[in-house]
């Protein structure tokens, strides 16, 4: 049995999925002040009604950190910032205290200017005095030599509970979102740790020894112990969660577009081949663009809640939700009042949404049936647009090959998934907008709660070997070795494996379920006057995203 | 977050899986520490900042510019109709308003890509500017354009194109092509007779440095642009000034780099040469990418620099002061000096030999240009290589009169095959290109 838990907007939903099979679903209300007592009451409740000693694995995913960033109820944090040559760092000044200290490496990560430790020693007097426990160290091109980051920490440690390094947040180069990704880290320490410590406790209170997992924004999950070290990890993982659900409850190998129609927004996502489509580097929350591996998902305020006016005698559907439906007391004619009117949804006063698609009508010159039906069409109209436009953006993403310049992938999609409120009435809409098969599934409800059950264990690891200098390092897990001079492509990716999997065992995988895959290899010849002085390599290796395993039989189109 | 003050398009495209060959100094490596460095920068996160792929250059593109022999397929790979494209591309998003300036980081370049094309010279096999410009100016038919070549290697392809063209100005400042390839660029070629003077050569002495480059700049180089007006003025942005070049001998800095694009505040820079790539592309790329942004870009600056190392010595700035004043004493004298050049002759000829140091083919061609009073004539190529080919080349420049126009064809119809492997006709009016 595994158990999976979303917490939304408005509910927390929780399901137990055994053998492919959903076997109980359970919807709760929850009350943002009390977080934690409104998911433990939900699975609780859950697991009264079943057999705990059955209980293999419990996957949750929170918006414990999102709503502590969101909220602005972080911790203070204390950044030392090495900002090296370069553009100015005056805009990177994102924690409480900012201090920005000498020294820096080139970026093949040669010392070029040490440390001064005294600015060490001035940053923690500073961060003492104003009661700061939380900080995060960050260097300019320390994913090729994180040296400096260390021998920081070092002299940290000491002094301040939690310690986050940037290098041991992403592989990838962005300084700027190196430095946001380590402040919402260290911001969040704190916050997620209590929650980890209820949750631990509370588990071991009921006499449940099942591992747990937190979803992260890439729609893999990682262990409790590794999430309290990467809390940044566990933000936005909402849309991965309805993203793994729609997935799990309706699956495919084609390209496709998914979308998840909810009362004020609509998600869109996209899938390659069958495979998730990611962000090039990494979510974006509030005003911070980070290096925190997600999915690809873009939202718009369109939704069965949305107001809709008439402007130049056009429907004009969102982007704000101003209230309930006026079938249900709202202010405004909404989507739901038209799926109401129409008698597609039986909720509410049908009287109040007829009337609200006559408020409509009377500037249309149309009846309310045809009002309505130019609601949902509108709708239909919107979502195919921003379809467009996305795909647009997406296959013109910068590429750096004559290969992938002139043969490169570009998404088509050939079906729609889709689930939320509205999502079933809008299906013979979307079907003829796009030409395109749709599939709604039966358990759209808790979708989201089934993606979180089935997500896998996911991670991966960044690896440069630069032969001439003799130096192989993966910066995530803090890897910096030497190899010799006659390293080549083939070592280099038997390393990557090797120590892909040992870090995904760190987070909590079994050996057995670890199914890895290399993304990206490139290897360069190096010329140093007119000889080749070394060979420069870089892999991108990965856990294989997807599903632990499919839910049986639902497809209802 | 950081945000751009001008509206900067980049299409950064480094072609990772093509070299000339794999220890050439135009190698697959060649970009790869500038890309490091804008993305560890976070460049592309820059409010105002717009990264585009290039669009693939067509055949079409090629001929409005080259006479590629035996034929464009043959002379091109698919990186350089790429690269070309990447200008273009460039230029586009420019024209069309979508941004305020663009940067195509692309290669291979192309500066030393003449009018004929037997092969490859200078790492050049098309003139990617050249391709880029002609393009925008089909639609374009007024464009006044100047470029303003700062590659280190005299810009003698661009110079061969554009030597008639009075619509378009090259400056080109390099070091002294008695000191280095190709060993052009000199004073007195000036231009041919429809635009004589306005192909302007600079020679800077070998170990030139910051103060040099940015008084050539602030002497000629702007005073020239202020009278010339242009609609356009492209950078060509080769990168080998400086101080840790291995091919050239000059002493300039990225934060020289940096300020003189801010000075010259070009539309649209394209990457040519320079082949320090681990040194100093990476913050020279990044001074250009901030100063065209509009961006502080101060804090840009190689690991190795040392102001007082590359100080320049007082000989060398005595130098560039008397050239400086020789240069710009030309430019105001251009009317009557073209005067001179043409008086009491209908056309003038230029025969010259063209070494293709990357290909090592040896051409001689004879170049004749119409003295027209109605346009800037009708001309023609008579080029012959050591690889086996004898050409004959017509070009009906884009302003032609009727006269020329007709000229033009009636030349390509007259002139026999049996003198000649192949023969061109390039119709710049109707946009039309034919060889037999």
């Amino acid at each position: 049995m595994i158990v999976g838990l979303d917490v939304g907007g408005t509910h927390i939903d929780a399901v137990i999925v055994e053998k492919g099979n959903i076997i109980d679903t359970i919807k709760r209300p929850v009350h943002r002040t009390h977080l934690f007592d409104s998911i433990w009451t939900t699975l609780e409740e859950l697991f009264s009604r079943h057999d705990k000693a059955k209980i293999e694995r419990v996957n949750l995913s929170t918006t414990v950190s999102t709503n502590a960033i969101v909220e602005n109820k972080t911790s203070p944090v204390g950044m030392i910032i090495q900002s090296g040559p370069g553009l100015p760092n005056d805009y990177l000044a994102c924690g409480d205290e900012n201090v920005f200290v000498s020294g820096y490496v080139d970026h093949r990560g040669k010392l070029v200017k040490d440390l001064d430790l005294k600015e060490i020693q001035k940053a923690i007097e500073l961060f003492k005095e104003k009661n700061i426990t939380s900080c995060a160290v960050v260097t300019k091109f320390c994913t090729r030599n994180f040296n400096h980051e260390l021998k920081i920490k070092k002299l940290l440690e000491k002094h301040f509970s939690s310690i986050t390094m940037g290098h041991s947040l992403s592989g990838k180069l962005n300084f700027p979102r190196r430095v946001f990704t380590s402040y919402l880290n260290a911001a969040t320490y704190d916050t997620f740790k209590d929650f980890s410590n209820n949750i631990k406790k509370s588990m071991e209170r009921e006499g449940i020894d099942a591992p747990l997992y937190i979803l992260k924004a890439d729609g893999g999950t990682t262990s409790l112990s590794a999430a309290e070290e990467r809390p940044v990890e566990t933000i936005l993982s909402g849309p991965a969660a309805s993203f793994m659900g729609i997935n799990a409850l309706l699956h495919t190998d084609e390209d496709a577009l998914l979308l998840d129609i909810g009362g004020t927004t609509t998600d869109f996502f996209f899938l390659a081949d069958g495979v998730p489509l990611f962000e090039p580097l990494g979510i974006e929350i509030g005003a911070y663009k980070t290096l925190v591996r997600a999915l690809y998902s873009h939202s718009i305020g369109l939704g069965g809640d949305s107001s809709i006016d008439i402007k130049n005698r056009q429907l004009k559907i969102g982007p704000k939700r101003e209230g309930p439906p006026y079938a249900l007391g709202g202010p405004k004619p909404t989507p739901t009042d038209a799926l109401i009117a129409l008698d597609n949804m039986k909720i509410g006063n049908k009287e109040k949404a007829i009337e609200a698609m006559k408020i409509l009508s009377q500037e249309l010159d149309l009846s309310v049936e045809e009002t309505a039906q130019k609601v949902l069409n509108t709708m239909g109209d919107i979502i195919k647009d921003e379809t467009n436009k996305l795909l647009d953006q997406i296959n013109s993403k910068p590429v750096y090959t004559v290969k992938e310049l002139l043969y490169g992938k570009k998404i088509k999609p050939q079906l729609i998934n889709m689930i939320g409120g509205p999502a079933k009435f809008l299906q013979p809409i979307l079907e003829k907008k796009f030409n395109l098969p749709c599939y709604f599934p039966k358990h759209y409800h808790v979708a989201n709660a089934i993606g979180a059950a089935l997500a896998k264990i996911t991670t991966d690891v960044t690896l440069i070997a630069d032969t001439s200098q003799g130096i192989l390092s993966v910066p995530e897990m803090g890897v910096y070795e030497k190899i010799n001079r006659n390293f080549g492509l083939d070592s280099a990716k038997q390393r990557a494996i090797e120590l892909l999997i040992e870090r995904a065992i760190s987070v909590g995988a079994s050996k057995d379920e670890i199914e890895t895959e290399i993304i990206e290899e490139s290897v360069f010849n190096m010329v140093r006057g007119f000889f080749t002085s070394g060979k420069n390599i870089r892999i991108k290796a990965q856990i294989k995203p997807g599903l632990i395993g499919e839910v049986k039989g639902d497809k209802d189109d | 977050m950081i945000k751009a003050n001008n509206k900067l398009g980049l299409v950064f495209f480094p072609a990772f899986d093509w070299a000339i060959s794999s220890t050439h100094p135009e190698r697959e490596e060649r970009l790869l520490y500038t890309q490091d460095q804008i993305f560890e920068e976070g460049i592309e996160d820059i409010e105002g900042i717009y990264l585009y792929n290039p669009i693939i250059a067509t055949e079409k593109d090629i001929q409005r510019v080259h006479f590629c022999v035996p034929d464009v397929k043959s002379r091109l790979t698919e990186s350089h109709f790429i690269s070309a494209g990447g200008a273009i591309k460039a230029f586009e998003a420019v024209i069309n308003g979508d941004v305020d300036k663009a940067f195509a980081l692309v290669r291979p370049p192309g500066h030393h890509a003449q009018r004929v094309v037997y092969g490859d010279r200078g790492f050049c096999i098309i003139n990617i500017e050249a391709v880029m410009i002609e393009r925008i100016r089909q639609q374009n038919k007024d464009l006044r354009v100047a470029i303003v070549d700062t590659d280190c290697h005299h810009g003698d392809g661009t110079q061969d194109i554009y030597w008639n063209d009075k619509n378009t100005l090259l400056i080109s400042f390099h070091q002294d092509g008695r000191t280095l390839y190709p060993g052009t660029g000199f004073l007195d070629e000036l231009g041919g007779p429809s635009a004589y003077g306005y192909n302007i050569n600079i020679p800077l002495p070998p170990g030139t440095g910051e103060e040099g480059f940015l008084y050539v700049l602030d002497n000629v180089v702007l005073p020239i642009l202020d009278e010339y007006k242009p609609d356009i003025i492209i950078n060509s942005a080769g990168q080998d000034n400086h101080y840790t070049d291995p091919l050239t001998n000059m002493n300039f800095t990225a934060q020289g780099y940096a300020k003189l694009n801010d000075k010259l505040n070009p539309d649209i820079a394209v990457l040519e040469g320079g082949y320090s790539i681990e040194g100093a592309l990476p913050y020279i790329n990044l001074g250009i990418i901030l100063a065209m942004a509009g961006i502080d870009y101060s804090h840009v600056r190689e690991p190795d620099y040392d102001k007082d190392k590359l100080k320049q010595p007082a000989g060398i700035t005595e130098y560039i002061k008397k050239l400086s004043d020789m240069v710009y004493e030309r430019w105001q004298k251009r009317e009557a000096l073209r005067t001179g050049i043409i008086k009491g002759k209908d056309c003038v000829q230029r025969t010259r030999q063209i070494y293709y140091d990357t290909d090592g083919i040896l051409e001689n061609q004879t170049q004749n240009f119409k003295i027209c009073q109605k346009c800037s004539g009708v001309n023609t190529i008579d080029s012959q290589s050591d690889t086996g080919y004898h050409i004959f080349a017509i070009t009906i420049p884009i302003d032609a009169c009727s006269n020329c126009l007709d000229e033009g064809y009636r030349l390509y119809k007259n002139t026999s095959r049996s003198n000649y492997t192949n023969i061109y006709l390039q119709d710049r009016v109707n946009d039309l290109y034919y060889s037999k």
